[in-house]
């Protein structure tokens, strides 16, 4: 089994409200987090690629494509953007980590096979650091 | 349980497959094929499963775990330029793939029959780079 893991970074805002909640119940769910003006971290992303090694490369996945998608499906629409308002998926989505997270892996999902077709790299974890003390993780997608 | 142990060496090497041009492996490997070569600071975690020994409460003894890192990683490889001076790299591409096998190689008959056994190798060429290898 080889599994390689390849770390990103975007910093980004957020604001945790729910249009289903009302304002003090907003509150209460999800704390400071639902402070009116949003607030942002510098997020770490951790994809997990598992696979075949190829002969030719030696390698599982090609870093190079695996970078090329990362950044054109998370990276470019994340980094320095206020989620809420600039990231489609989040207009109706509450973006809380969880939520983030499964959207990244609907976006890298829906390319994968169109970058990496056939039987080769698979995506099988990615995680989401929020902070030093909140981590997030999506295996075996 | 598992018990995990870090080491560090540093090492220079090429990612060029021989049978390619110098074009398909700048595309395939991008600066890493650069032919005089580049090196990192590579961070190793090795782990161990087994049950802890009743009598010392241990897994593993890790003076042991470090000595044997020691001699069939760190001191072969350790400020060493990989293509040129660590076999099998003359013949094999250093990837972090390839390297965390060959480092599983190197340890894993110092754990044969013994309490614990070897349960994973992680390597990271950088921070945003690491590989898992179990054979």
């Amino acid at each position: 089994m080889t599994r390689v893991t390849r770390r990103y970074k975007f910093v980004a805002s957020h604001r945790l409200h729910s249009s289903r909640f009302s304002a003090d119940e907003n509150r209460d769910l999800y704390g400071k987090c639902n402070n009116p003006h949003g607030h942002g971290h510098d997020y770490i992303l951790e994809v997990s690629v598992g696979g075949p090694l190829d002969a030719i490369s030696g390698q599982v996945v090609n870093l190079i494509s695996l970078d090329r998608l990362v950044d054109a499906q998370v990276i470019n629409d994340f980094d320095y953007k206020y989620l809420n308002a600039d990231v489609g998926e989040f207009q109706e989505l509450v973006p809380t980590s969880e939520n983030i997270l499964r959207v990244i892996e609907e976006r890298l999902a829906a390319h994968w096979q169109s970058v990496f077709p056939g039987n080769g790299p698979r995506l099988e974890a990615i995680r989401l650091r929020e902070t030093k003390r909140n981590v997030f993780e999506l295996r075996a997608i | 349980m598992l018990i995990t142990r870090r080491a560090e060496f540093s090492a220079s090497h090429v990612c060029a497959q021989p049978s390619l041009t110098p074009e398909q492996n700048r595309e395939l490997y991008g600066p890493a094929a650069n032919p005089n070569g580049h090196g990192h600071n590579y961070v190793l975690e090795v782990t161990l499963k087994g049950d802890p020994d009743p009598v010392t409460g241990m897994v593993f003894d890790l003076k042991q775990l470090k000595e044997i890192i020691q001699r069939t990683v760190i001191e072969p490889m350790d400020h060493r330029f990989l293509n040129y001076e660590v076999a099998p790299f003359d013949k094999v591409v250093p990837t972090t793939e390839n390297l965390a096998a060959e480092i599983w190689n190197r340890l894993s008959p110092s754990f044969e029959g013994g309490r614990a056994r070897l349960e994973n190798v992680r390597l990271y060429e950088t921070e945003d780079l690491y590989v898992d290898y179990a054979a």
